[in-house]
């Protein structure tokens, strides 16, 4: 898993990544995260669970994933780009890895139940999907704005038999459904697990969900000497709690190559965030001079966040991975370019760490480079409103 | 020993049930007037909520109330301005998040609670493995940290929160956040295992909504603590008159 000095190893015993991450969760959590902390270090040694994850992710999510050569973009873009196709894993994103490996504990340490929280609706169709694989009940947490935004993915959650609550208090979108989904685990935490979707939260999520998606990088960076590419100069995924990009990262971290995260201009932690602690963790937020969280905007609900995971927090301090925004205005351009010369339609999400690649060829990312993108997710929830926005529809 | 916790004590050894309303700082124009009439009906000390974004342990009442706060501008320098005006020797305790000390600065917070009457802090995200700084921040000040003990706690946990804790043990008597279930619950049960290591105070909150429900948690500890029930008499529109005749209906059921 990982060693001492080495980029992107295991947190310290209080869940530390240097200042970010730890524990900041009201008491009537606490020995839910304890009893978690020790119940996902004991599975993740066993080598029959990380077998059973392993088996499932390969017979049920359809993994590995291919590594694809964009070929037609990189002659355009004068660049030689390899994109991972999280895409193609089941339910559409890289958010089936985690959840497979959180439901699996959930069975594990006796629980019957999952919550989770939901942005875009990715993380809430994939633990719904999970849950129904494994039988467990479960109950997804969505912003109202969002449910809205993302009608068809509230639909799909309900055919898999799950339940959506909207989440009306606040801003009414990701955030939001983080803090119901936290009060609704205070009063059933004893049967059941909080199915975090993304590298944030109290530890040990941020750890844990980070071991679970690792293996995107680890199967990327096998893939990539397989087709006689070798180790990439620069490693690009979109990062909004940063779960795809931790997963990618976590493969290449102690390789020279780069590593890029791009947040939403509007949900932008690193760019224009400062230390504070929410959702359980010390991380970088988009905060007022008062502490005050900020309201994320982001033509996609995935990025909608003002906060970043810590480990993320941490990379950026420590200048191993780099951060850099992108703009609504970008995003669009980007899916059309992607959709029109490879064939691929990416999610609003992916969309931003493409338009940040096509912006930043033969300046930022030098002529010639090899490029790994992560493709986190496909499209198709995206397109009724990608539709409306080509039409100047409000 | 933190002065909270000495007036507490004094109050429990002379057989008195402590009663400890919560009011949202900045709520409207004239908050502390409401402060004023649960001390004048019998108050023996008083939570200020400061208000946060994003209250992660607190339910619908106390979530409105703060939005409302945060609408007119509130922050923790207003709410202690404010409280410097209240005439009162009650302790007054700060209840918020720790991302609102945190930006503050650690003892600067402390610093102008001291000066503004607050004798303590309920900071509920602030886990044991993480109070630390913030306890270190309140050293030189008297600014008492009072820690909260969950049904959920393990009995070797409940000790050593039962040792850090300042001023009183908070037991809640509910798995739940603030204001969304009604009942003593456990209250009695977490209180037991408080005593088994500690002699401080040991209040019951979470849950406690009408007097009925006080007089029965305050037979089992030293008293109560009643939050989203009277913030949401002012959210009604209730006057400090009000105020006062909640207050008085509780004292009156736990004192009887």
């Amino acid at each position: 898993m990982s060693g001492n000095g080495t980029h992107m190893a295991e947190p310290d015993d209080r869940g530390r990544f240097g200042d970010f991450g730890g524990r900041f969760v009201p008491e009537a959590l606490m020995p839910a995260c304890l009893e978690l902390e020790a119940a996902f270090a004991e599975a993740w040694s066993d080598a029959e669970f990380v077998s059973e994850y392993h088996t499932v992710l390969k017979e049920f999510a359809g993994r590995p994933t291919p590594v694809t050569p964009l070929t037609r973009l990189g002659d355009h873009l004068g660049l030689r780009i390899f994109a991972k196709r999280e895409d193609l894993a089941h339910t559409g994103s890289h958010k089936i890895n985690n959840v497979i490996g959180q439901t699996l504990l959930t069975k594990r340490m006796g629980k019957r139940r999952v919550i989770a929280e939901t942005g875009a609706g990715q993380h809430g169709v994939a633990t719904a999907t999970a849950a129904a694989r494994l039988g467990l009940e479960c109950t997804v947490f969505m912003g109202e704005v969002d449910t809205e935004r993302q009608i068809l993915n509230v639909f799909r959650m309900e055919l898999l038999g799950s339940r959506v609550v909207p989440v009306t208090s606040g801003s009414r979108t990701l955030k939001d459904a983080v803090n119901e989904a936290m009060r609704e685990w205070v009063t059933c935490v004893a049967d059941t697990h909080y199915c975090i979707g993304s590298v944030m939260g109290p530890h040990p999520f941020p750890w844990m969900v980070r071991e679970f998606q690792s293996i995107i990088g680890q199967e990327a960076a096998r893939q990539l000497v397989d087709l006689g590419v070798g180790a990439p100069d620069i490693v690009i995924a979109c990062v909004g709690g940063g779960s795809n990009a931790a997963g990618v990262f976590a493969g290449f971290a102690n390789t020279p190559a780069r590593l890029v995260g791009i947040e939403a201009a509007g949900g932008s932690a690193v760019g224009s965030g400062s230390p504070g602690v929410l959702h359980g963790m010390r991380s970088l937020l988009m905060q007022d001079e008062f502490g005050q969280i900020e309201e994320a905007h982001s033509i996609s609900a995935g990025l909608d966040y003002p906060g970043i995971g810590p480990e993320h927090a941490y990379l950026a301090e420590s200048g191993r991975a780099e951060y850099y925004a992108i703009g609504d205005e970008d995003v669009i351009p980007a899916l059309r370019l992607l959709s029109e010369m490879e064939g691929i339609i990416p999610a609003l999400e992916t969309a931003h760490a493409v338009a940040w690649m096509a912006k930043e060829a033969g300046h930022a990312i030098p002529t010639g480079s090899t490029v790994l993108l992560n493709l986190s997710g496909r499209g198709d929830k995206d397109v009724a409103q990608v539709q409306a926005i080509l039409r100047g529809e409000p | 020993m933190k002065s909270l916790e000495r007036d507490l004590r004094a109050l429990r050894d002379a057989g008195r049930k402590l009663l400890v309303p919560y009011f949202m700082g900045g709520l409207s124009e004239n908050w502390t007037e409401y402060v004023q009439a649960a001390v004048l009906a019998g108050a023996d000390a008083v939570e200020i909520g400061i208000p946060f974004s994003d209250p992660m342990m607190d339910g619908p009442v106390i979530q409105e109330a703060a939005l409302r706060a945060l609408a007119r501008g509130t922050t923790l320098d207003s709410i202690c301005d404010d409280l410097v005006r209240l005439d009162t020797t009650v302790p007054l305790i700060a209840m918020t998040y720790y991302n609102i000390v945190l930006h503050y600065g650690l003892e600067r917070s402390a610093g102008k609670f001291s000066s503004s009457g607050i004798r303590g802090a309920i900071i509920p995200d602030l886990a044991l493995e993480e109070t630390e700084p913030w306890i270190a921040a309140c050293d030189s000040s008297d600014v008492a940290t009072v820690l909260l003990v969950a049904p959920s706690t393990p009995l070797e946990r409940v000790a050593r929160l039962a040792a850090v804790t300042q001023g009183f043990a908070y037991a809640s008597a509910r798995m739940a956040v603030t204001g969304r279930a009604e009942g003593g619950g456990e209250g009695e049960r977490v209180v037991r295992s408080i005593r088994r290591t500690s002699d401080a105070p040991a209040l019951i909150g979470i849950g406690i909504a009408t007097a009925d429900q006080a007089k029965q948690a305050a037979d089992v500890s030293d008293g109560v603590i009643v939050g989203s029930a009277l913030v949401q008499v002012i959210l009604d529109g209730g006057l400090a008159s009000d105020v006062e005749a909640f207050i008085r209906g509780f004292r009156g059921a736990i004192d009887g």
